[in-house]
């Protein structure tokens, strides 16, 4: 099993993928275990398709919305931002590690903040992962927790 | 409509790990409204416990169906039944009505509530519902200005608002809670009956009302 | 005819203010246990300064003992009790039961309340009953009394053989002049007094301005001649006291000039019976104002030091 954990990017197609795209453009690099899903907008991410991107294997699930106050849909980041915090209680319920699910803003301009952003989060996700291989199955989701 | 909660996860959990093979059987009406027992929360619960069993080492598969009702024979199509046929338990997304339907028409299949039945009510707004009516069989709104003391008053008064009425506000949960009594008393002004409530109302016949034994409705005429 | 046969109940606070006299009534906490000898020290607190004494019903939700086997110690113990019965925690069957064990035990004042909800006191997760409201109550004290029926409409006798033996109650009830809508409060007075209230105690009075409009409007209806109005007074004690009677208590203002005065005050104690006597005061120039209820909850020690400021001692006998 390779140590490289699976990240699932949920990216608004006007900001935080757009963003994506630049920082490729700009020859910025981010980890290539981060596979980015485009959403017409971040509210159209669903705590089933968090849950899911969960149950297929995924070890961290990134939400990338536009900055609060310039959501192409007006509102759409701020759902985001709810049914991301409603899925961390529904994640952790389940076992799953909430810290293992993030909500970021990132604007399209910002092709840099987004290559760091999956680069921490990556990174992030690997200590979490290296951190649960050391304690036992049935307590690494608590000490998650308290982290 | 019934309004209901989902139960917290690690109750259901309990349950389904009795079991090597669950189905989670959604209702399509009420509860879908309510966002408690739907397709969509059936998803969810299954997602859940498909997660917790990998994290726990537990061996549980976990099928999804939602029918339309679960409060109604003629929406248990054979499609539903051979599902339940190939699990050793059910858990119903359904209110308390749809739980005892289903216990009753799957036989020797364990059955389990995903959710907590908790009243009759209305959708104030996306995400909020609050209690309406409280089933008493004897409607008393049309005295009321349409407004329920039964139901809404949170110590069923018939005779005018108790002392804990604060500025609209019930005391038990100011909240929340609207004095239905306020309420009551608003509706009637404008509707310029405010004399009617001097009126003293006699004890209620609760007979009608759970109180008097489990209730049953029939009507011959439709009878088949 | 004897004046005996005039009165309703008989009891002792019935014929003080039939008499006209300005009657002082009081309340007693019954213990949060089977401890009687705390009844009887509170008992000698009150006796022969007040001439009733509310015997409260698990009052705040909170269960104490019973306001019937209290009562009856207080009556041993020379107090003449009025049983407050909620309708939280007992039915029509219930409350009709005690209400027989009332009279045969020589309890003769009864006042009927909604009662305080569950979730205020130390057993939030019970059922309430609430199988009727107060008004329903006290209608069917009423007619236990002077129709000699149950609620059901049965005549109060054992068998058809043996004589009709009623309950004969002095119906009290209660009124708050503070919570909202203010203008149904009134209404309400009227409605227990249709339903046959003989007197009524009032939540404890601090915004003297909006008791004396509920007053006004209690008189322009001309309740006041059809009910005995005793005004309630629970003297402050401190600060925190007044603070929390004002932010706690749904529907009770107290006013920020009394709040003042305890703060400015060296013994906020003295300072809290000093406004009390004041209201007392005030109170009785009330036109419509039969008496005063004084609600000294775990202090009724302090009462008779109150009473006789206020100038209502000695009481008649």
């Amino acid at each position: 099993m390779d140590n490289e954990p699976n990240i699932i990017a949920f990216c608004c197609h006007y900001c935080a993928f757009t963003a994506a795209d630049l920082a490729g453009t700009m020859r910025q690099q981010y980890p290539p275990n981060l596979r980015i899903v485009r959403l017409p907008c971040s509210g159209k991410v669903d705590v089933n398709l968090i849950l899911q991107a969960f149950v297929e294997g995924a070890d961290g699930v990134m939400v990338a919305g536009c900055e609060i106050g310039s959501c192409h849909f007006i509102e759409g980041n701020k759902r985001a931002v709810k049914r991301v915090a409603y899925a961390k209680k529904l994640v952790e319920e389940a076992g799953v590690n909430p810290a293992r699910l993030e909500m970021f803003h990132i604007a399209a301009s910002q092709g840099p903040l987004f290559a760091r952003t999956a680069h921490e989060f990556t990174e992030y996700i690997k200590k979490l992962d290296a951190e649960a291989a050391e304690v036992p199955l049935a307590t690494a989701a608590v000490d998650g927790e308290s982290a | 409509m019934i309004v209901a909660e989902r139960k917290p996860f690690e109750e259901i959990y309990e349950c389904v790990k009795r079991h090597r093979k669950v189905l989670l059987l959604g209702c399509g009406t009420c509860v879908t409204v309510c966002m408690a027992g739907g397709e969509k929360e059936v998803n969810v619960l299954a997602n859940q416990l498909a997660l917790a069993a990998r994290d726990r080492g537990d061996d549980v598969e976990v099928m999804e169906h939602t029918i339309t009702r679960q409060c109604d024979d003629e929406f248990f199509d054979e499609a539903t039944m051979k599902k339940v046929a190939e699990v050793d338990a059910v858990v119903s997304m359904g209110c308390g009505v749809g739980v005892q339907f289903c216990a009753a028409k799957f036989g020797d299949t364990a059955i389990y509530p995903g959710l907590n039945t908790k009243f009759y009510g209305a959708t104030l707004e996306q995400g909020v519902w609050a209690e309406r009516c409280a089933g008493c069989g004897e409607c008393v709104l049309g005295d009321f200005g349409g407004v329920c003391p039964v139901a809404r008053c949170s110590k069923s008064l018939l005779n005018g608002p108790c002392g804990g009425s604060a500025d609209g506000k019930c005391e038990v949960d100011p909240e929340n809670v609207d004095c239905a009594w306020q309420l009551i008393y608003d509706r009637m002004e404008r509707l310029g009956r405010l004399e009617e409530l001097e009126e003293n109302r006699p004890m209620k016949d609760w007979s009608t009302n759970r109180d008097g034994g489990p209730r049953t409705v029939t009507r011959e005429d439709v009878k088949l | 005819m004897s004046e005996q046969k005039t009165l309703k109940s008989g009891s002792r606070l019935e014929k003080i203010l039939t008499e006209g006299h300005f009657a002082v009534t009081g309340e007693l906490g019954p213990p949060k246990s089977a401890d009687v000898e705390i009844i009887k020290k509170k008992a000698g607190y009150l006796k022969g300064v007040v001439d009733a004494v509310n015997i409260t019903d698990n009052q705040t939700a909170i269960v104490r003992m019973s306001s019937m086997a209290a009562g009856l110690f207080a009556l041993q113990a020379g107090l003449e009790p009025v049983v407050q019965i909620t309708c939280r925690d007992r039915n029509r069957l219930a409350i009709q039961a005690d209400v027989l064990g009332a009279q045969a035990c020589g309890l003769r004042n009864i006042l009927c309340l909604s009662g305080d909800h569950q979730r205020f006191g130390n057993h939030p997760g019970s059922k309430n009953v609430f199988d009727m409201d107060s008004i329903q109550l006290i209608n069917m004290l009423k007619r236990m009394r002077d129709d000699k029926v149950f609620a059901c409409g049965d005549e109060i006798r054992n068998t058809k053989k043996q004589p009709v033996v009623e309950p004969r109650p002095f119906i009290g009830a209660a009124a708050n002049p503070f919570g909202d809508p203010f203008a149904f409060r009134v209404i309400r007075l009227a409605k227990k007094v249709k339903a046959g209230a003989d007197f009524i105690q009032t939540q404890c009075i601090y915004d003297m301005e909006r008791f004396k409009r509920w007053m006004t409007e209690v008189v322009n209806r001309g309740l006041h001649e059809q009910v005995y109005i005793l005004a309630g007074i629970t003297p402050l004690k401190s600060v925190r006291m007044a603070e929390y009677m004002r932010d706690k208590v749904a529907g009770l203002s107290v006013p920020d000039g009394l709040i003042e005065r305890l703060e400015k005050a060296e013994n906020p104690r003295e300072e809290g019976e000093k406004i009390a006597v004041e209201q007392i005061q005030e109170i009785r120039e009330i036109p419509g104002i039969a008496g005063v209820h004084i609600m000294a909850i775990e202090a009724e020690k302090s009462v008779a030091g109150l009473a006789e400021k206020a100038g209502l001692l000695p009481r008649p006998a």
